[in-house]
């Protein structure tokens, strides 16, 4: 089980053949993240297009999956559909546990199935299914019939896509086990565009533990520490949602596709709000014994007579500023169901809520007409949202279609660039400034979660470029260390490199203690140098005009020092992503 | 004499901490079934969670089933096991009405031995240890 190599499964959709393959390198990338992209190198293009059937969909786990707690999520690393590079998104569920206990440090799908296809894999078991009888089935449905034709209840891990990833959005989402989710970058297409309809992974070993008393001891002061700190109560209690309040009371709650960044009807879907009203139970991630996720419930009448349905819907900060806020949709009831429709079409909730807010403003302002929108959109109109979905999944016209490939690509083609909510892609929830905007823009991920620049707006109202840009080089450098391990960002706080050090050690890593500040810089230069090679130019990286008219409790936003940071950022990643590396 | 019940399941969260600890403490393995408790979905997460694990009969009919000891009788109910007799036949498995005792791939039974280590790591409080009603061996003559 320890060993310095990965193990990574090949499964080849076009031949229908399967390899096992070592991949040495445990000490260069220590796994997740750096895996990833060691693996892109090996079975990726960089000169063929994302949709070239021969372009790897890769999973990976980290060293320390299973064997502590919150180590429980998987990196997915695909070239993306939505800018046409190298990209990577993180998810748990059960995935991360399943992986692990296949014993796989990853699996990396190749080919194209001739017909819809679920793959089943295991420690003693590759298997493709046809599942052509599946297609345009919802994604909860996808699951609920892949439990029945696959084995392994309890210890695996299914990932499906819904109708979205088969018509190729852009964002489509990969479902992980009903309540998490590959969301951003179109991990669902790369799925789709394999005709891969689903992925079921069995988790049906076991592994010898370290002898001794040393790991046994530090898992249960590990555990101590994550289930009573202060800082994972948040995450356990309200959720993510929690933020709503402090973020609206700051002026930085993106409302009404941001033309207004404070709203008093933020109360109304507030974490608070949605635990009162709505909250059902708490879920966990396998081998998270936090349990942030949120299950809210909504109920219907389906006919007079009193005669109800009632369906599950899970929640948390970021659903709700996209499909709550940004459509003005103030009834915690009402964002439930519009996410209800975006989980089963199997699309990207941030960008699926931020693409219609863009929709709304410019039908709004005239840029398009009901002839394009088949719907009259209208802030905080959940019904016609919930039909708007489904025209972005199926997708019903040529302006759905374009739009499902990103809003900034709608807005190309028919105006209303300048109020298009895209950093990279379409927004995270957090009108928090300057820093945020530049880090979400230019990131790697275009992801609120590859560097605090949320966090360092409400902090600082200094306006030092230099100070920002080296704490969103620092910050992003610690997070990809623990997207290396594939630990859940929420325990950060938690593992710093010392104590991620001391586990390595504990189960028997330890000569990749110290080395984990160089693994990081080498998978961040990685990383950039895989984005360039395809195409990326951070220089030329736009930051849409409407967050430059926005006002936050800093005041209005300063653009010259927001230039400033992007260009000063946009120079650093050339930088770090240029030049192959010298290795000693 | 003491036994585990999950007792409150409708709390659990499904983070299978309670089998990893078990696996981890008890049994020295990494795993999520190698273990004398799992939990699984009763049917996808939209319907919450269940445990198997070992409800202490007695008699215990996988005590029974067991041809060479490895499994004895517990005094109040449930088993003790004794792995270096075990021959892997997986009769005890069978004998068990509620699915308790795990099955590996080389047929190593995992089953619960009643210790409650598991209990401190559900961040739910699921599971309790609770003393089972006493049997003496006088009661036991009384049946007669
Ligand atoms: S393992 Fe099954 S048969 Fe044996 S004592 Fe427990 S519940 Fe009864
Ligand atoms: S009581 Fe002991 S043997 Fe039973 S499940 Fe818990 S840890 Fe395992
Ligand atoms: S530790 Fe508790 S909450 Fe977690 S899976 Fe076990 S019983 Fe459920």
């Amino acid at each position: 089980m320890i060993r310095d190599f990965f193990r990574v499964m090949v499964v080849n959709l076009t031949t229908g053949r399967t390899n096992i393959e070592n991949i040495p390198g445990r000490d260069e990338f220590l796994g997740g993240s750096g895996l990833a992209a060691r693996l892109f190198e090996i079975y990726g293009f960089i000169d063929r297009d994302w949709d070239d059937p021969e372009q790897p969909l890769i999973f990976t786990i980290g060293p320390l999956t299973g064997y502590f707690p919150l180590m429980s999520k998987t990196c997915c690393a695909f070239r993306s559909p939505y800018h046409n590079q190298y990209t990577e998104s993180y998810a748990g569920g059960k995935s991360a546990l399943s992986l692990r206990f296949a014993d796989l440090d990853a699996l990396v799908v190749i080919g194209r199935a001739e017909r819809l296809t679920a793959l089943c894999v295991g420690s003693r078991r590759v298997e493709t299914r046809d599942v052509e009888y599946l297609r345009g089935f919802d994604a909860l449905q996808t699951g609920r019939v892949l439990r029945k034709i696959f084995p392994g209840s309890g210890r695996r891990s299914i990932m499906r896509i819904g109708p979205a990833g088969e018509n190729l959005s852009a964002y489509a989402c990969i479902n992980v086990d009903t309540f998490r989710h590959f969301g951003r970058m179109g991990g669902g297409t790369a799925m789709g565009v394999k005709n891969l309809k689903a992925i079921c992974i069995l988790g049906d070993r076991g592994f010898p533990l370290p002898e001794g008393k040393a790991y046994p001891k530090l898992y249960k002061h590990i555990y101590e520490q994550l289930t009573t700190t202060e800082m994972m109560a948040k995450y356990h209690g309200l959720g993510t949602a929690v933020n709503i309040n402090p973020l609206n009371a700051l002026q930085s709650l993106p409302w009404k596709n941001l033309q207004q960044t404070s709203s008093p009807d933020a109360v109304k879907i507030s974490g608070e709000t949605f635990a009162d009203d709505t909250l059902l139970r708490n879920a966990a991630c396998a081998g998270c014994p936090v349990g942030c996720i949120h299950v809210g419930f909504v109920r219907e009448q389906f006919q007079t007579n009193n005669q109800y349905l009632y369906r599950q819907v899970g929640y948390d900060y970021e659903p709700i500023f996209s499909c709550g806020g940004m459509l003005e949709v103030t009834d915690a009831s009402e964002v439930l169901r519009i996410l209800d429709v975006i989980e089963k079409e199997g699309l990207d909730c941030m960008s699926a809520g931020v693409a219609l807010a863009w929709a709304t403003e410019a039908l709004e302002k005239g840029v398009i007409t009901e002839k394009e929108t088949l719907e009259p959109l209208k802030w905080g109109d959940s019904e016609t949202y919930m039909r708007a979905v489904e025209h972005l999944g199926r997708p019903d016209n040529d302006f759905y279609r374009l739009l499902a490939q990103g809003t900034m690509k709608c807005a190309r083609e028919y105006g209303g660039e300048d109020f298009a909510c895209v950093l990279g892609q379409e927004m995270a929830g957090y009108a928090t400034g300057e820093v945020f905007f530049v880090a979400e823009g230019l990131g790697f991920r275009h992801s609120h979660l590859d560097a605090g620049g949320y966090a360092y707006d409400q902090k600082h109202d200094e306006k030092d470029a230099d100070k920002a840009l080296g704490f969103l080089l620092k910050d992003g450098r610690e997070r990809i260390v623990l997207n290396c391990m594939v630990g859940c960002m929420f325990s950060r706080g938690v593992y710093k490199e010392d104590l991620l050090a001391e586990a390595l050690a504990s189960i028997g890593y330890g000569e990749l203690n110290g080395s984990l500040d160089d693994i990081g810089k080498r998978v961040q230069r990685m990383r950039w140098r895989l984005r360039l090679q395809m195409g990326y130019r951070p220089d030329e990286a736009k930051i849409p005009k409407r967050y430059t008219e926005i006002t936050t409790w800093k005041g209005p936003v300063d653009v010259d020092y927001m230039e400033a940071l992007r260009r000063a950022y946009a120079a650093r990643i050339l930088e770090m992503g240029a030049a192959p590396e010298e290795e000693s | 004499m003491k036994a585990l019940r999950a007792a409150r399941m409708e709390r659990c969260i499904g983070c299978h901490s309670c089998s990893l600890a078990c696996a981890r403490q008890v049994h020295k393995v990494l795993s999520w079934n190698k273990a004398g408790i799992r939990i699984s979905s009763s049917g996808g997460l939209t319907t919450g969670f269940e445990a198997r694990v070992c409800l202490a009969c007695r008699p215990a009919p996988c005590a029974a089933a067991c041809p060479t000891g490895s499994l004895s009788q517990r005094r109040d109910g449930g088993v003790i096991q004794k792995k270096d007799l075990c021959i892997r036949c997986g009769q005890c498995a069978e004998a068990c009405p509620v699915d308790a005792i795990f099955l590996d791939h080389q047929v190593n039974p995992y089953v619960c031995i009643h210790c409650g280590q598991c209990v401190a790591y559900c961040p739910h409080d699921c599971l309790e240890m609770v003393e089972l009603p006493r049997t003496s061996a006088k009661e036991e003559g009384n049946d007669d």
